[in-house]
């Protein structure tokens, strides 16, 4: 597969996957803002802007209805939904031969939807989420049913879980984090819904309640967003996914074996496998996640080292 | 797509009024109402009456068709035609035009059909002639016979600003020069068809020939099946086999290529779409390096090795280090690495050296010189500014002809005679007198027209337009047409204009076995 692609292919599944995070930011916090709260709304949006890493061009400036258009619609800005999902659009449309006909066309509907809803055409924030949520989940059905399981969809995955560890990683940072302190509904009902906040950003709140029913201590969550094995948006699950997808790629593509990649993931993943969540805590939360994104990061730049951007002479052919 | 197509003066169309011209009659009178209450006739040849006003014969069935179909269902028809080209994302780009600029490629739905004997008559004649234009290419670029033999004048070809030295004793794979080739034809007002223009750089339109069959043959499965139209599916296979034969020599399993500017260009689906049908890699220019003199794709897998490209990138733009110094668009060392034979390019550099306005002029010259044969298919009359002679008969008839700069395309730099000021006359005397080379002059032309489908699925009816015909021919171990082309519509009433990005469209074209 040539480089060009394969790169396409793994920004437009990363511009996804930061589309559906910020989807569900929105979501979550204007619903929350509705709500009486311990966290001020300045405090909330300041919140949600360093959780998306302090995006450019998107400020706090008091107004939070403000914020959340600009967060859904504002195509020029590459962090928004709308400029997201443009960004995912046009690297599909660079790579068209390489994906198939329903992607590209539930794509391209989603597209002209997002594009089309903008407030000035007097369509409303509050059916936004739901339907761009429904939309990136048809795309990536569409992906998964239609497109060859083979180094193209390998990359898509990649871009994915790198793109969700790191978002997830950079949430769970943006709180408080104490041990001590378990949350009961009774205590504090704001607290509580914070809480409860945290876990439907990563649409992990019925997970939760079905493994730990719906007592939330700050461990537990911590636990699930981070080690679950099982569920699709905690940590570990995606570096689970990134390691196999970064092992199936290197199966596949014979010549180069990218063994430094697999030393850095691997390690990664083997951290997160045999990690008791009272150690995080112990070394604190803050730091650990941390040492996640960094680790994203490297790995983002070992794959442009070895699959994208190598140096020529490393790879002539024998 | 924006290829230099014939870009011809919306003006010259408006010129004759229908009707009481000589023999021509109206249509009949029983077809004088429901689709056809809108047509006209006049002097220019229309291809589906005959002078008569009569139905031709291979137009009898179609008509009938269309006569026989409630309006309900021909709107059904169109709607699920108009879904198709949308969902499969025919388009083509719009250049300044900030928003979307995709748009749906405007077609046509009743096709332009051609008999089998006025095709055999095409066919033999782009043989004939793109033969020619090779020989002349390889001789010009080699020993230059035909210009020692005057039969050519040198000026002509080393001020042309497509001759390439560069290319000057190159031996490219099998005397190979073009490829692909798109002609222009016309059909004039006796019947036959002359040649317009020869595209032999980067010609475009050939997606949308095959897509636009594929959507014809759903909607009038059975018209189409009556009819026996020879296929043209097989225009992907030609051209692969045609490229495979070009690779250089001791490359018995060719990399193949398709080398496109990239998805801002305005014929990007057709890139994205040959490399699928064919089943080879699309690839920009930041895809290849090279190293030693060989080319080389980046792959995950490591670099590997191209042997042949069919580029969509126009010569200037191909090499930084040997052309335009600031394109991003092509490969630095490209150029010698084909010049060390190590790599095929489709097709070869320089060939616009053979589409030039003005060497244009001598084409029959030259057909005459490498075949010994005359021309099947004729060139539009010609007038070269170079020459005394005719430069002063222009003069004197500026206002029946039409100047074309030799370089421009598009439309510009062009002078329509007919609807000309004293003083726009004036100011092209001064600018040819200044640059004889850059200027030719043709008479207006009269071309045929077709019978089109207009005002949408509320009010259709059956119109003539004016259309010309773009056949692709293939030449790699031996030369092939594939029968039928891109038929261009210029949908506006009365426009000559057949470009897309100005109100043209297409339609599909069937050649009959009879």
């Amino acid at each position: 597969m040539l480089s060009r692609v394969a790169d396409s292919l793994y920004w437009m599944s990363r511009y996804l996957e930061r589309a559906e995070h910020t989807v569900r930011m929105l979501d979550v916090n204007l619903s929350m803002t509705l709500d009486p709260s311990s966290t001020s709304e300045e405090g909330r949006w300041k919140r949600v802007l360093a959780a998306l890493g302090n995006p450019e061009g998107l400020e706090w400036n008091g107004d939070f209805y403000g914020l959340a258009h600009a967060l859904a619609f504002e195509r020029d800005n590459c962090a928004s939904i709308t400029g997201c999902i443009t960004a995912a659009r046009e690297n599909a449309r660079q790579v068209r031969e390489e994906i198939t006909s329903e992607q590209w066309q539930q794509l391209n509907r989603m597209y002209h939807r997002v594009t089309d809803e903008a407030p000035e055409k007097g369509h409303r924030l509050d059916e936004f989420p739901a339907a761009t949520l429904d939309d990136l989940h048809l795309f990536q059905g569409a992906t998964d049913s239609s497109m060859s399981h083979g180094e193209g969809w390998h990359f898509i995955q990649i871009g994915r879980a790198i793109e969700r560890a790191t978002a997830i990683a950079t949430l769970i940072g943006v709180f408080e984090w104490d041990a001590s302190e378990s949350i009961s509904e009774g205590a504090g009902s704001q607290q509580f819904l914070e809480w409860i906040g945290l876990l439907r950003c990563c649409t992990a709140f019925e997970s939760y309640c079905n493994l730990y029913t719906a007592d939330l201590t700050q461990p537990q969550i911590l636990r699930f967003l981070l080690l679950n094995k099982e569920f699709p948006h905690s940590v570990r699950y995606s570096i689970d996914q990134l390691r196999w997808a970064l092992l199936a790629l290197q199966e596949g593509s014979g010549r180069l074996v990218a063994e430094e990649i697999s030393r850095v993931a691997g390690r990664m993943q083997a951290s997160l496998n045999f990690c008791e969540i009272s150690e995080v805590v112990h070394h604190g939360v803050g730091a650990y996640v941390q040492n996640i994104t960094h680790q994203c990061r490297h790995i983002h730049a070992l794959i442009y080292r070895d699959y994208i951007q190598y140096k020529v002479h490393v790879a002539l052919p024998q | 797509m924006s290829s230099p197509a014939n870009e011809l003066p919306n003006a010259a169309a408006e010129a004759p009024a229908s009707t009481s011209f000589g023999k021509r009659k109206s249509v009949p009178t029983n077809f004088n109402n429901g689709y056809l209450r809108n047509y006209f006739l006049d002097q220019a040849y229309d291809e589906m009456f005959d002078s008569d006003g009569e139905v031709r014969p291979h137009y009898r069935l179609l008509l009938e068709t269309f006569r026989c179909l409630p309006q309900e269902e021909l709107a059904r028809r169109k709607h699920s035609a108009d879904i198709s080209f949308r969902t499969q994302g025919i388009t083509f780009t719009v250049y300044g035009n900030q928003e979307g600029t995709e748009r749906i490629f405007p077609y046509d739905m009743l096709p332009r059909i051609i008999t089998g004997a006025e095709w055999d008559r095409i066919e033999r004649g782009l043989i004939q002639r793109i033969t020619a234009l090779n020989l002349f290419l390889d001789d010009v670029y080699n020993d230059g016979k035909i210009l020692r033999d005057g039969f050519v004048p040198r000026e002509i070809v080393y001020s042309c600003p497509h001759f390439r030295r560069e290319m000057r004793g190159l031996q490219v794979p099998r005397n190979v020069y073009i490829a692909v080739t798109g002609t222009d034809l016309l059909r004039l007002n006796d019947g036959a068809f002359v040649v317009l223009e020869d595209n032999l750089r980067v010609p475009s339109g050939v997606s949308y020939m095959l897509t636009s069959r594929r959507v014809m043959k759903r909607a009038f499965p059975q018209t189409f099946r009556s009819y026996e139209v020879r296929p043209i599916e097989h225009y992907p296979q030609v051209l692969l086999g045609a490229l495979r034969s070009l690779a250089p020599e001791g490359r018995p399993e060719p990399t193949i290529v398709l080398l496109t500017p990239g998805v801002y260009n305005s014929a990007y689906f057709e890139h994205t779409y040959l490399a699928r049908q064919m089943g080879i890699e699309l690839v920009e220019g930041r895809d290849l390096v090279i190293h030693d003199n060989i080319v080389y794709m980046r792959t995950t897998a490591g670099l590997k090795r191209v042997d042949v490209i069919y580029r969509r990138v126009d010569d200037d733009f191909i090499d930084p280090l040997a052309f335009h110094g600031d394109s991003i668009l092509g490969v630095a060392g490209l150029f010698n690495a084909y010049r060390s034979g190590n790599v095929t390019l489709a097709n070869a550099f320089g060939t616009g050296l053979a589409d030039d306005k003005a060497l244009y002029a001598y084409v029959p010259a030259i057909i005459r010189y490498y075949l010994k044969e005359d021309p099947i298919l004729p060139n539009v009359e010609t007038f070269l500014m170079t020459d005394p002679v005719q430069r002063q008969h222009a003069f004197e008839n500026l206002e029946s002809l039409v100047v074309k700069a030799v370089g421009e395309s598009g439309g510009y730099g062009m002078l329509i005679g007919a609807h000309s000021t004293k003083e726009q006359r004036a100011e092209f005397r001064n600018l040819i007198e200044a640059n004889p080379r850059n200027y030719i002059a043709q008479p207006t032309l009269s071309f045929s027209r077709s019978p089109c489908l207009m005002g949408g699925g509320n009010d259709p009816s059956i119109e003539p337009r004016h259309v010309d015909l773009r056949p692709y021919i293939i030449y790699g171990d031996k030369v092939t047409v594939v029968p039928g082309g891109l038929t261009r519509v210029a949908l506006r009433k009365g426009s000559l204009v057949v470009n897309s990005s100005q109100g043209g469209g297409s339609k599909d074209t069937w050649v009959l076995h009879a």
